[in-house]
Protein backbone atom coordinates (compact mmCIF):
# COMPACT_ATOMS: atom_id res chain seq x y z
CA UNK A 1 0.00 0.00 0.00
CA UNK A 2 1.13 3.55 -0.89
CA UNK A 3 1.95 5.95 1.95
CA UNK A 4 -1.02 7.92 2.92
CA UNK A 5 0.97 10.57 5.08
CA UNK A 6 0.34 14.01 4.81
CA UNK A 7 1.83 17.50 5.86
CA UNK A 8 -1.31 19.23 6.84
CA UNK A 9 -0.10 22.95 7.69
CA UNK A 10 2.87 22.10 9.46
CA UNK A 11 0.94 19.00 10.96
CA UNK A 12 2.46 15.36 10.27
CA UNK A 13 -0.47 13.02 9.86
CA UNK A 14 -0.61 9.61 9.12
CA UNK A 15 -3.27 9.84 7.06
CA UNK A 16 -5.27 12.54 5.47
CA UNK A 17 -8.81 11.51 6.78
CA UNK A 18 -9.14 14.15 9.86
CA UNK A 19 -12.15 14.26 12.96
CA UNK A 20 -13.67 17.08 12.18
CA UNK A 21 -14.55 20.09 15.14
CA UNK A 22 -17.72 19.51 16.71
CA UNK A 23 -18.16 15.63 15.66
CA UNK A 24 -17.80 13.21 19.11
CA UNK A 25 -15.22 15.97 20.56
CA UNK A 26 -16.49 16.79 23.74
CA UNK A 27 -14.66 13.90 25.36
CA UNK A 28 -10.71 12.33 25.38
CA UNK A 29 -12.51 9.32 25.02
CA UNK A 30 -14.64 9.83 21.56
CA UNK A 31 -11.66 11.64 20.22
CA UNK A 32 -9.25 8.90 21.33
CA UNK A 33 -12.08 6.28 19.79
CA UNK A 34 -11.36 8.20 16.45
CA UNK A 35 -8.01 8.24 16.50
CA UNK A 36 -8.03 4.40 16.85
CA UNK A 37 -10.66 4.14 14.43
CA UNK A 38 -7.91 5.35 11.89
CA UNK A 39 -8.86 9.14 11.87
CA UNK A 40 -4.72 10.67 10.82
CA UNK A 41 -6.03 13.36 13.12
CA UNK A 42 -8.59 14.68 15.45
CA UNK A 43 -10.29 18.00 16.31
CA UNK A 44 -11.79 18.64 19.33
CA UNK A 45 -15.38 20.33 19.86
CA UNK A 46 -14.94 24.15 19.89
CA UNK A 47 -13.36 25.26 23.21
CA UNK A 48 -13.88 28.77 24.71
CA UNK A 49 -12.94 31.12 27.80
CA UNK A 50 -15.42 30.28 29.82
CA UNK A 51 -18.36 26.85 30.11
CA UNK A 52 -20.81 27.20 27.81
CA UNK A 53 -24.47 25.17 28.09
CA UNK A 54 -25.22 25.71 24.38
CA UNK A 55 -28.66 26.58 23.05
CA UNK A 56 -32.15 25.09 23.99
CA UNK A 57 -33.08 21.71 22.06
CA UNK A 58 -34.04 20.84 19.45
CA UNK A 59 -30.29 21.13 18.75
CA UNK A 60 -30.67 19.01 15.50
CA UNK A 61 -32.65 18.37 12.65
CA UNK A 62 -32.51 15.63 10.23
CA UNK A 63 -33.31 17.25 6.78
CA UNK A 64 -33.70 15.06 3.37
CA UNK A 65 -29.62 15.84 2.61
CA UNK A 66 -27.50 16.58 5.38
CA UNK A 67 -27.83 17.73 8.85
CA UNK A 68 -28.90 20.77 10.39
CA UNK A 69 -27.60 21.66 14.05
CA UNK A 70 -27.23 24.31 16.50
CA UNK A 71 -25.67 23.28 19.08
CA UNK A 72 -24.16 26.60 20.57
CA UNK A 73 -20.43 25.95 21.45
CA UNK A 74 -21.31 24.00 24.24
CA UNK A 75 -18.09 23.22 26.08
CA UNK A 76 -16.59 23.18 29.51
CA UNK A 77 -14.22 25.71 29.02
CA UNK A 78 -10.84 25.78 27.66
CA UNK A 79 -8.94 24.67 31.22
CA UNK A 80 -11.30 22.38 31.89
CA UNK A 81 -10.73 20.32 28.62
CA UNK A 82 -6.94 20.20 28.69
CA UNK A 83 -6.95 16.61 30.51
CA UNK A 84 -9.87 15.25 27.78
CA UNK A 85 -7.09 16.73 25.50
CA UNK A 86 -4.30 14.37 27.22
CA UNK A 87 -6.74 11.30 27.08
CA UNK A 88 -7.53 11.84 23.34
CA UNK A 89 -3.27 11.88 22.57
CA UNK A 90 -3.58 8.64 23.78
CA UNK A 91 -5.02 8.06 20.90
CA UNK A 92 -1.83 8.28 18.56
CA UNK A 93 -2.95 10.61 16.58
CA UNK A 94 -2.36 14.84 16.61
CA UNK A 95 -4.82 16.56 18.79
CA UNK A 96 -6.06 19.67 17.17
CA UNK A 97 -8.20 21.68 19.53
CA UNK A 98 -10.55 24.21 17.62
CA UNK A 99 -11.22 27.32 19.78
CA UNK A 100 -13.39 30.16 19.69
CA UNK A 101 -13.36 33.65 21.35
CA UNK A 102 -15.22 36.96 21.04
CA UNK A 103 -12.12 38.64 20.16
CA UNK A 104 -8.60 38.39 19.49
CA UNK A 105 -7.40 38.46 22.91
CA UNK A 106 -10.22 35.95 24.08
CA UNK A 107 -8.43 33.88 21.02
CA UNK A 108 -4.64 34.69 22.36
CA UNK A 109 -5.60 34.29 25.94
CA UNK A 110 -6.66 30.72 24.98
CA UNK A 111 -3.92 29.66 22.94
CA UNK A 112 -1.71 30.69 25.95
CA UNK A 113 -3.04 28.59 27.97
CA UNK A 114 -4.09 25.44 26.02
CA UNK A 115 -1.58 23.02 24.97
CA UNK A 116 -3.03 20.90 21.82
CA UNK A 117 -0.77 19.68 18.66
CA UNK A 118 -2.37 22.57 16.84
CA UNK A 119 -5.29 25.20 17.18
CA UNK A 120 -8.13 25.68 14.24
CA UNK A 121 -9.75 28.80 14.87
CA UNK A 122 -13.28 28.57 14.97
CA UNK A 123 -14.34 32.40 12.59
CA UNK A 124 -17.01 30.77 10.96
CA UNK A 125 -19.87 28.83 13.59
CA UNK A 126 -22.87 30.37 12.00
CA UNK A 127 -25.10 30.20 15.03
CA UNK A 128 -23.63 31.83 17.82
CA UNK A 129 -24.07 35.49 18.92
CA UNK A 130 -20.68 37.28 19.25
CA UNK A 131 -18.88 34.26 17.88
CA UNK A 132 -17.75 32.33 14.72
CA UNK A 133 -18.90 33.97 11.72
CA UNK A 134 -19.87 37.30 13.49
CA UNK A 135 -16.33 37.61 13.29
CA UNK A 136 -15.06 35.33 10.54
CA UNK A 137 -17.09 37.59 7.88
CA UNK A 138 -14.94 40.34 8.39
CA UNK A 139 -11.14 39.84 6.46
CA UNK A 140 -9.69 41.97 8.67
CA UNK A 141 -11.31 40.86 11.64
CA UNK A 142 -9.72 36.97 10.50
CA UNK A 143 -6.57 38.80 9.51
CA UNK A 144 -6.19 40.07 13.20
CA UNK A 145 -7.38 37.34 15.15
CA UNK A 146 -5.14 34.95 13.28
CA UNK A 147 -2.02 37.36 13.53
CA UNK A 148 -2.64 37.28 17.09
CA UNK A 149 -2.89 33.27 18.21
CA UNK A 150 0.11 32.65 15.91
CA UNK A 151 1.93 35.54 17.72
CA UNK A 152 1.03 33.38 20.76
CA UNK A 153 1.13 29.76 20.08
CA UNK A 154 3.82 27.61 19.34
CA UNK A 155 2.43 25.09 17.11
CA UNK A 156 0.57 25.57 13.95
CA UNK A 157 -2.49 27.64 13.67
CA UNK A 158 -4.91 26.74 10.94
CA UNK A 159 -8.16 28.73 10.30
CA UNK A 160 -11.59 27.59 10.09
CA UNK A 161 -13.72 29.86 7.20
CA UNK A 162 -17.10 29.99 6.50
CA UNK A 163 -19.46 29.47 3.30
CA UNK A 164 -21.80 32.24 4.48
CA UNK A 165 -20.10 34.77 2.50
CA UNK A 166 -19.75 36.29 -1.04
CA UNK A 167 -16.24 35.65 -1.67
CA UNK A 168 -14.61 33.01 0.44
CA UNK A 169 -11.10 33.86 -0.89
CA UNK A 170 -10.94 37.08 0.51
CA UNK A 171 -11.71 35.79 3.77
CA UNK A 172 -8.70 33.08 3.00
CA UNK A 173 -6.42 35.47 1.82
CA UNK A 174 -7.01 37.35 4.91
CA UNK A 175 -5.80 34.77 7.04
CA UNK A 176 -2.77 34.00 4.77
CA UNK A 177 -1.84 37.59 5.58
CA UNK A 178 -2.27 36.74 9.20
CA UNK A 179 0.22 33.80 8.93
CA UNK A 180 -2.34 30.70 9.18
CA UNK A 181 -0.36 27.52 8.50
CA UNK A 182 -3.17 26.03 6.92
CA UNK A 183 -7.00 26.82 5.60
CA UNK A 184 -10.07 24.97 6.76
CA UNK A 185 -12.97 24.73 4.62
CA UNK A 186 -15.78 24.79 4.88
CA UNK A 187 -17.87 25.16 8.60
CA UNK A 188 -22.10 24.66 7.72
CA UNK A 189 -24.24 26.70 5.52
CA UNK A 190 -26.36 29.00 7.71
CA UNK A 191 -29.74 27.13 7.33
CA UNK A 192 -33.43 26.43 9.00
CA UNK A 193 -36.11 24.02 8.89
CA UNK A 194 -39.64 24.69 9.97
CA UNK A 195 -42.40 22.91 11.61
CA UNK A 196 -45.06 22.67 8.88
CA UNK A 197 -48.19 21.67 11.48
CA UNK A 198 -47.53 24.52 13.96
CA UNK A 199 -45.25 26.94 11.78
CA UNK A 200 -42.39 26.93 13.81
CA UNK A 201 -38.34 26.91 14.02
CA UNK A 202 -37.57 23.51 14.95
CA UNK A 203 -34.31 24.75 16.24
CA UNK A 204 -34.56 26.15 19.80
CA UNK A 205 -32.01 28.52 17.92
CA UNK A 206 -33.95 29.40 15.18
CA UNK A 207 -31.13 29.48 12.93
CA UNK A 208 -28.36 26.70 12.59
CA UNK A 209 -25.99 24.90 10.16
CA UNK A 210 -26.02 22.73 6.91
CA UNK A 211 -23.47 19.89 6.56
CA UNK A 212 -23.84 16.71 5.10
CA UNK A 213 -24.48 15.52 1.85
CA UNK A 214 -26.10 18.85 0.72
CA UNK A 215 -23.20 21.07 1.35
CA UNK A 216 -20.36 18.70 -0.65
CA UNK A 217 -20.47 20.64 -3.79
CA UNK A 218 -20.57 23.94 -2.10
CA UNK A 219 -17.14 22.78 -0.39
CA UNK A 220 -15.72 21.41 -3.47
CA UNK A 221 -16.22 25.21 -4.64
CA UNK A 222 -14.20 26.36 -1.70
CA UNK A 223 -11.41 24.59 -1.47
CA UNK A 224 -10.98 24.71 -5.41
CA UNK A 225 -11.33 28.33 -5.23
CA UNK A 226 -9.13 29.01 -1.88
CA UNK A 227 -6.39 26.51 -2.95
CA UNK A 228 -6.18 27.53 -6.30
CA UNK A 229 -5.31 31.78 -5.16
CA UNK A 230 -3.59 30.97 -1.72
CA UNK A 231 -0.10 29.85 -0.85
CA UNK A 232 -1.06 27.98 2.27
CA UNK A 233 -2.60 24.29 2.07
CA UNK A 234 -6.35 23.78 2.11
CA UNK A 235 -8.13 21.37 4.42
CA UNK A 236 -11.13 20.64 2.66
CA UNK A 237 -14.42 19.64 4.80
CA UNK A 238 -17.59 19.50 4.05
CA UNK A 239 -20.18 16.44 3.14
CA UNK A 240 -17.03 13.78 2.78
CA UNK A 241 -18.96 10.59 3.69
CA UNK A 242 -16.63 8.29 1.09
CA UNK A 243 -13.43 7.56 -0.41
CA UNK A 244 -14.40 9.08 -3.39
CA UNK A 245 -15.80 12.52 -1.73
CA UNK A 246 -12.24 12.56 -0.10
CA UNK A 247 -10.87 12.01 -3.86
CA UNK A 248 -12.55 15.02 -5.11
CA UNK A 249 -11.99 17.48 -2.06
CA UNK A 250 -7.89 16.22 -3.25
CA UNK A 251 -8.62 16.81 -6.81
CA UNK A 252 -10.11 20.17 -6.19
CA UNK A 253 -6.97 21.22 -3.75
CA UNK A 254 -7.08 20.04 -0.84
CA UNK A 255 -4.01 18.55 1.02
CA UNK A 256 -6.29 16.88 3.78
CA UNK A 257 -10.19 15.97 4.24
CA UNK A 258 -12.08 16.23 7.78
CA UNK A 259 -14.96 14.24 7.96
CA UNK A 260 -18.20 15.25 10.53
CA UNK A 261 -21.59 14.28 9.52
CA UNK A 262 -21.01 11.14 8.10
CA UNK A 263 -19.85 9.71 11.63
CA UNK A 264 -23.39 8.83 11.83
CA UNK A 265 -22.99 5.78 9.92
CA UNK A 266 -20.22 4.41 12.85
CA UNK A 267 -16.53 4.89 13.42
CA UNK A 268 -15.88 2.70 10.82
CA UNK A 269 -16.18 5.18 7.82
CA UNK A 270 -12.80 7.12 8.35
CA UNK A 271 -10.58 3.49 7.62
CA UNK A 272 -13.27 3.57 4.36
CA UNK A 273 -11.88 6.23 3.11
CA UNK A 274 -8.63 5.74 3.76
CA UNK A 275 -9.10 1.86 2.76
CA UNK A 276 -9.90 3.44 -0.37
CA UNK A 277 -7.57 6.41 -0.97
CA UNK A 278 -5.18 3.67 -1.02
CA UNK A 279 -6.97 1.72 -3.64
CA UNK A 280 -7.41 4.81 -5.76
CA UNK A 281 -3.35 6.05 -5.16
CA UNK A 282 -2.12 2.66 -6.31
CA UNK A 283 -4.26 2.07 -9.28
CA UNK A 284 -3.80 5.86 -10.35
CA UNK A 285 0.41 4.97 -9.74
CA UNK A 286 0.08 8.52 -8.45
CA UNK A 287 1.05 10.06 -4.25
CA UNK A 288 -1.21 12.88 -2.90
CA UNK A 289 0.42 15.27 -3.94
CA UNK A 290 0.25 14.25 -7.33
CA UNK A 291 -3.62 14.20 -7.31
CA UNK A 292 -3.89 17.71 -5.09
CA UNK A 293 -5.38 20.14 -7.64
CA UNK A 294 -5.23 18.54 -10.48
CA UNK A 295 -8.81 20.29 -11.42
CA UNK A 296 -7.21 23.51 -11.33
CA UNK A 297 -4.51 22.20 -13.62
CA UNK A 298 -7.37 21.29 -15.81
CA UNK A 299 -8.65 24.37 -16.44
CA UNK B 1 -35.88 12.10 10.75
CA UNK B 2 -37.87 15.34 11.42
CA UNK B 3 -39.78 15.89 14.73
CA UNK B 4 -43.11 13.80 14.15
CA UNK B 5 -46.04 15.88 14.86
CA UNK B 6 -47.96 14.06 17.85
CA UNK B 7 -51.67 14.27 19.33
CA UNK B 8 -51.21 13.98 23.37
CA UNK B 9 -54.56 11.76 23.51
CA UNK B 10 -54.99 11.39 26.93
CA UNK B 11 -52.69 12.50 30.81
CA UNK B 12 -52.73 10.34 33.25
CA UNK B 13 -51.53 10.92 36.98
CA UNK B 14 -49.72 7.79 38.51
CA UNK B 15 -48.15 9.55 41.46
CA UNK B 16 -47.72 13.49 42.27
CA UNK B 17 -44.74 14.32 40.14
CA UNK B 18 -45.55 11.26 37.27
CA UNK B 19 -47.90 11.42 35.09
CA UNK B 20 -48.38 9.50 31.73
CA UNK B 21 -48.67 10.92 28.12
CA UNK B 22 -50.62 8.42 25.75
CA UNK B 23 -49.58 9.77 22.11
CA UNK B 24 -51.54 9.41 18.64
CA UNK B 25 -48.99 7.02 17.01
CA UNK B 26 -47.80 3.40 17.66
CA UNK B 27 -44.30 4.25 17.04
CA UNK B 28 -43.61 0.36 17.59
CA UNK B 29 -40.75 0.84 19.97
CA UNK B 30 -38.80 -2.04 21.28
CA UNK B 31 -38.73 -1.43 25.49
CA UNK B 32 -35.92 0.61 26.55
CA UNK B 33 -35.68 2.46 23.51
CA UNK B 34 -36.65 6.27 23.88
CA UNK B 35 -37.30 9.10 22.00
CA UNK B 36 -36.97 12.61 21.59
CA UNK B 37 -39.71 14.93 22.96
CA UNK B 38 -39.84 18.40 21.32
CA UNK B 39 -41.67 21.20 24.14
CA UNK B 40 -42.38 23.48 21.26
CA UNK B 41 -40.90 26.46 22.58
CA UNK B 42 -39.20 25.25 25.51
CA UNK B 43 -36.43 22.42 24.72
CA UNK B 44 -36.29 18.75 23.09
CA UNK B 45 -35.56 15.83 25.93
CA UNK B 46 -35.42 12.42 25.84
CA UNK B 47 -37.93 10.36 27.30
CA UNK B 48 -38.57 6.53 27.58
CA UNK B 49 -41.62 4.48 26.11
CA UNK B 50 -43.45 2.68 28.87
CA UNK B 51 -45.66 0.81 26.17
CA UNK B 52 -46.22 1.10 22.76
CA UNK B 53 -47.91 4.58 22.58
CA UNK B 54 -47.03 6.29 25.91
CA UNK B 55 -45.00 7.88 27.69
CA UNK B 56 -44.14 8.05 31.63
CA UNK B 57 -42.70 11.27 32.78
CA UNK B 58 -41.21 12.63 36.30
CA UNK B 59 -41.83 16.19 36.01
CA UNK B 60 -37.68 17.44 37.36
CA UNK B 61 -37.16 20.77 35.54
CA UNK B 62 -38.50 23.41 32.95
CA UNK B 63 -39.11 20.77 29.85
CA UNK B 64 -40.99 18.63 31.85
CA UNK B 65 -43.06 21.35 33.85
CA UNK B 66 -43.98 22.91 30.31
CA UNK B 67 -44.96 19.14 29.21
CA UNK B 68 -46.61 18.88 32.52
CA UNK B 69 -48.97 21.89 31.34
CA UNK B 70 -49.90 20.14 28.22
CA UNK B 71 -53.31 18.35 28.47
CA UNK B 72 -54.76 15.70 25.87
CA UNK B 73 -55.55 17.45 22.30
CA UNK B 74 -51.92 19.25 22.78
CA UNK B 75 -49.03 18.15 20.66
CA UNK B 76 -45.79 17.77 20.79
CA UNK B 77 -43.00 16.47 18.07
CA UNK B 78 -41.21 13.01 18.93
CA UNK B 79 -38.06 11.65 17.14
CA UNK B 80 -37.68 8.14 17.61
CA UNK B 81 -37.96 5.26 18.56
CA UNK B 82 -34.02 5.67 19.28
CA UNK B 83 -31.10 3.62 20.63
CA UNK B 84 -31.24 0.03 21.41
CA UNK B 85 -33.24 -1.15 23.58
CA UNK B 86 -33.40 -4.35 26.12
CA UNK B 87 -33.33 -7.28 24.38
CA UNK B 88 -35.41 -10.85 26.05
CA UNK B 89 -32.92 -13.57 26.96
CA UNK B 90 -33.66 -16.93 28.25
CA UNK B 91 -37.05 -18.00 29.92
CA UNK B 92 -37.31 -16.85 33.50
CA UNK B 93 -35.89 -13.18 33.99
CA UNK B 94 -35.98 -10.29 36.63
CA UNK B 95 -37.07 -7.12 36.34
CA UNK B 96 -34.91 -4.47 38.71
CA UNK B 97 -36.64 -0.85 38.66
CA UNK B 98 -36.67 2.43 40.94
CA UNK B 99 -39.00 5.25 40.77
CA UNK B 100 -39.83 6.40 37.22
CA UNK B 101 -37.02 4.14 36.25
CA UNK B 102 -40.15 1.14 36.58
CA UNK B 103 -41.71 2.36 33.34
CA UNK B 104 -39.91 0.57 30.76
CA UNK B 105 -39.61 -2.33 32.89
CA UNK B 106 -43.21 -2.67 33.18
CA UNK B 107 -43.52 -2.49 29.47
CA UNK B 108 -40.65 -5.46 28.80
CA UNK B 109 -42.45 -7.39 31.35
CA UNK B 110 -45.83 -7.55 29.47
CA UNK B 111 -43.87 -8.31 25.84
CA UNK B 112 -41.81 -10.61 28.11
CA UNK B 113 -45.44 -12.34 28.75
CA UNK B 114 -46.21 -12.36 25.75
CA UNK B 115 -43.34 -14.28 24.40
CA UNK B 116 -44.06 -16.95 27.38
CA UNK B 117 -41.49 -15.91 29.74
CA UNK B 118 -41.68 -15.91 33.67
CA UNK B 119 -41.42 -12.72 34.93
CA UNK B 120 -40.58 -11.44 38.33
CA UNK B 121 -40.04 -7.82 39.93
CA UNK B 122 -38.23 -6.17 42.34
CA UNK B 123 -39.62 -2.61 42.23
CA UNK B 124 -38.34 0.08 44.78
CA UNK B 125 -39.80 3.56 45.38
CA UNK B 126 -39.46 6.59 48.05
CA UNK B 127 -42.67 5.72 49.80
CA UNK B 128 -46.32 4.41 49.19
CA UNK B 129 -47.57 7.60 47.76
CA UNK B 130 -44.52 7.75 45.04
CA UNK B 131 -45.58 3.83 43.24
CA UNK B 132 -46.12 3.15 40.02
CA UNK B 133 -47.69 0.56 37.56
CA UNK B 134 -48.34 -1.95 40.91
CA UNK B 135 -51.21 -3.67 39.03
CA UNK B 136 -48.67 -3.93 35.82
CA UNK B 137 -45.87 -5.25 37.84
CA UNK B 138 -48.22 -7.61 39.84
CA UNK B 139 -50.11 -9.26 37.13
CA UNK B 140 -46.51 -10.22 35.38
CA UNK B 141 -45.84 -12.27 38.40
CA UNK B 142 -44.00 -11.98 41.30
CA UNK B 143 -43.43 -8.75 42.68
CA UNK B 144 -41.27 -7.29 45.92
CA UNK B 145 -41.85 -3.58 46.93
CA UNK B 146 -39.54 -1.43 48.72
CA UNK B 147 -39.83 2.16 50.08
CA UNK B 148 -37.39 4.08 51.38
CA UNK B 149 -39.98 5.56 53.89
CA UNK B 150 -41.31 1.83 55.11
CA UNK B 151 -44.56 3.02 53.75
CA UNK B 152 -45.03 0.22 51.84
CA UNK B 153 -42.88 -2.95 51.25
CA UNK B 154 -40.08 -3.86 52.53
CA UNK B 155 -38.38 -1.10 54.12
CA UNK B 156 -35.02 0.02 52.82
CA UNK B 157 -33.65 0.78 49.00
CA UNK B 158 -34.04 -1.07 46.62
CA UNK B 159 -30.95 -3.04 47.41
CA UNK B 160 -32.71 -4.42 50.21
CA UNK B 161 -35.14 -6.79 48.03
CA UNK B 162 -32.15 -8.58 46.85
CA UNK B 163 -32.10 -10.45 49.99
CA UNK B 164 -35.62 -12.06 49.21
CA UNK B 165 -34.06 -13.55 45.80
CA UNK B 166 -31.63 -16.00 44.62
CA UNK B 167 -30.06 -14.38 41.43
CA UNK B 168 -28.69 -17.18 40.36
CA UNK B 169 -32.85 -18.08 39.12
CA UNK B 170 -32.39 -15.69 36.44
CA UNK B 171 -31.38 -16.27 32.63
CA UNK B 172 -31.32 -12.44 32.28
CA UNK B 173 -31.42 -9.07 35.04
CA UNK B 174 -33.25 -5.96 33.72
CA UNK B 175 -32.77 -2.60 35.16
CA UNK B 176 -34.00 0.86 35.24
CA UNK B 177 -33.68 3.40 37.50
CA UNK B 178 -31.70 6.28 39.21
CA UNK B 179 -28.22 6.06 38.66
CA UNK B 180 -26.83 5.57 42.11
CA UNK B 181 -29.43 3.18 42.71
CA UNK B 182 -28.35 1.25 39.50
CA UNK B 183 -24.97 1.47 40.52
CA UNK B 184 -25.77 0.09 44.14
CA UNK B 185 -27.44 -2.92 42.49
CA UNK B 186 -24.55 -3.27 40.17
CA UNK B 187 -22.30 -3.00 42.65
CA UNK B 188 -23.63 -5.34 44.64
CA UNK B 189 -24.12 -8.17 42.51
CA UNK B 190 -20.78 -8.11 40.49
CA UNK B 191 -21.18 -11.91 39.31
CA UNK B 192 -24.21 -11.59 37.39
CA UNK B 193 -23.04 -8.07 35.47
CA UNK B 194 -22.59 -10.49 32.29
CA UNK B 195 -26.44 -11.42 32.31
CA UNK B 196 -27.77 -7.76 33.67
CA UNK B 197 -28.94 -5.53 30.86
CA UNK B 198 -29.22 -1.56 32.28
CA UNK B 199 -30.86 1.50 30.90
CA UNK B 200 -28.62 4.44 31.40
CA UNK B 201 -29.24 8.28 31.07
CA UNK B 202 -26.48 10.50 29.82
CA UNK B 203 -26.93 14.34 28.60
CA UNK B 204 -28.41 13.71 25.05
CA UNK B 205 -28.35 16.72 22.55
CA UNK B 206 -28.34 15.27 18.87
CA UNK B 207 -29.55 11.29 19.63
CA UNK B 208 -27.99 10.23 16.09
CA UNK B 209 -24.60 9.53 17.64
CA UNK B 210 -22.51 12.94 16.16
CA UNK B 211 -22.38 15.74 18.83
CA UNK B 212 -20.62 13.50 21.79
CA UNK B 213 -22.29 14.58 24.46
CA UNK B 214 -23.01 11.61 25.86
CA UNK B 215 -19.84 9.76 25.32
CA UNK B 216 -18.99 8.00 28.11
CA UNK B 217 -15.39 7.07 29.70
CA UNK B 218 -13.20 5.51 29.36
CA UNK B 219 -14.04 4.29 25.90
CA UNK B 220 -16.31 7.03 24.43
CA UNK B 221 -19.60 4.60 24.21
CA UNK B 222 -22.03 6.50 23.00
CA UNK B 223 -24.66 6.47 25.13
CA UNK B 224 -27.26 7.85 22.80
CA UNK B 225 -27.23 5.15 20.07
CA UNK B 226 -25.13 2.63 21.10
CA UNK B 227 -27.25 2.65 24.30
CA UNK B 228 -28.97 3.28 25.95
CA UNK B 229 -29.14 0.11 27.38
CA UNK B 230 -26.06 -1.06 28.53
CA UNK B 231 -24.45 -4.26 29.91
CA UNK B 232 -23.52 -4.33 33.37
CA UNK B 233 -20.41 -5.77 33.21
CA UNK B 234 -19.08 -3.03 30.49
CA UNK B 235 -20.69 -0.40 33.23
CA UNK B 236 -18.55 -1.29 35.66
CA UNK B 237 -15.51 -0.65 33.37
CA UNK B 238 -16.55 3.12 32.98
CA UNK B 239 -17.91 6.32 34.89
CA UNK B 240 -21.47 4.80 35.60
CA UNK B 241 -22.23 5.09 38.89
CA UNK B 242 -18.68 7.78 39.83
CA UNK B 243 -19.30 10.70 37.53
CA UNK B 244 -21.53 12.04 34.40
CA UNK B 245 -20.90 15.28 32.23
CA UNK B 246 -23.90 17.93 32.36
CA UNK B 247 -24.97 20.52 29.27
CA UNK B 248 -21.58 21.72 28.78
CA UNK B 249 -19.66 18.79 29.17
CA UNK B 250 -18.30 19.49 32.24
CA UNK B 251 -18.06 16.43 35.10
CA UNK B 252 -20.83 16.36 37.92
CA UNK B 253 -22.07 14.04 40.14
CA UNK B 254 -24.26 11.13 39.64
CA UNK B 255 -27.79 12.55 40.77
CA UNK B 256 -30.13 10.24 42.51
Amino acid sequence: MPPLTVDAGGLMLQNPVILAAGILGTTGASLRRAALAGAGGVVTKSLGSAPREGHPGPNIVQVECGLLNAMGLPNPSYREFQEEIEIARTGGSPVVASIFGSSAEEFSQIARGLKADAFELNLSCPHAEKYGSELGRYPDLVEIVTGAVKANADVPVWVKLTPNTADIVELGLAAQRGGADAIVAINTLKAMAIDVETGMPILGNRFGGLSGSAVKPVAVRCVYELSSNLDIPVIGVGGVSSWEDAVEMILAGACAVQVGTALMKGYGIIQEINDGLSRYIERKTATLEDLRGKAWRHS
Amino acid sequence: MRPLNTVIQEVRSEAPLIRTFRLDHQLDPAPGQYCMVWIRGVDEVPMSFSGPDTITIQSVGEATRALFRLGAGSTIGIRGPLGNGFVLRGDKILLIGGGVGTAPLAFLGEQAREAGIEVSSLIGFRSSEDLIFRSRFESLGDTIITTDDGSMGIHGRVAAGLKELNLDDYSQIYLCGPEMMMWDIISRTKEHAGKTQASINRYFKCAVGVCGSCCLDPDGTRACVEGPVIMADKLLESEFGRYRRGPSGSKGPCRG
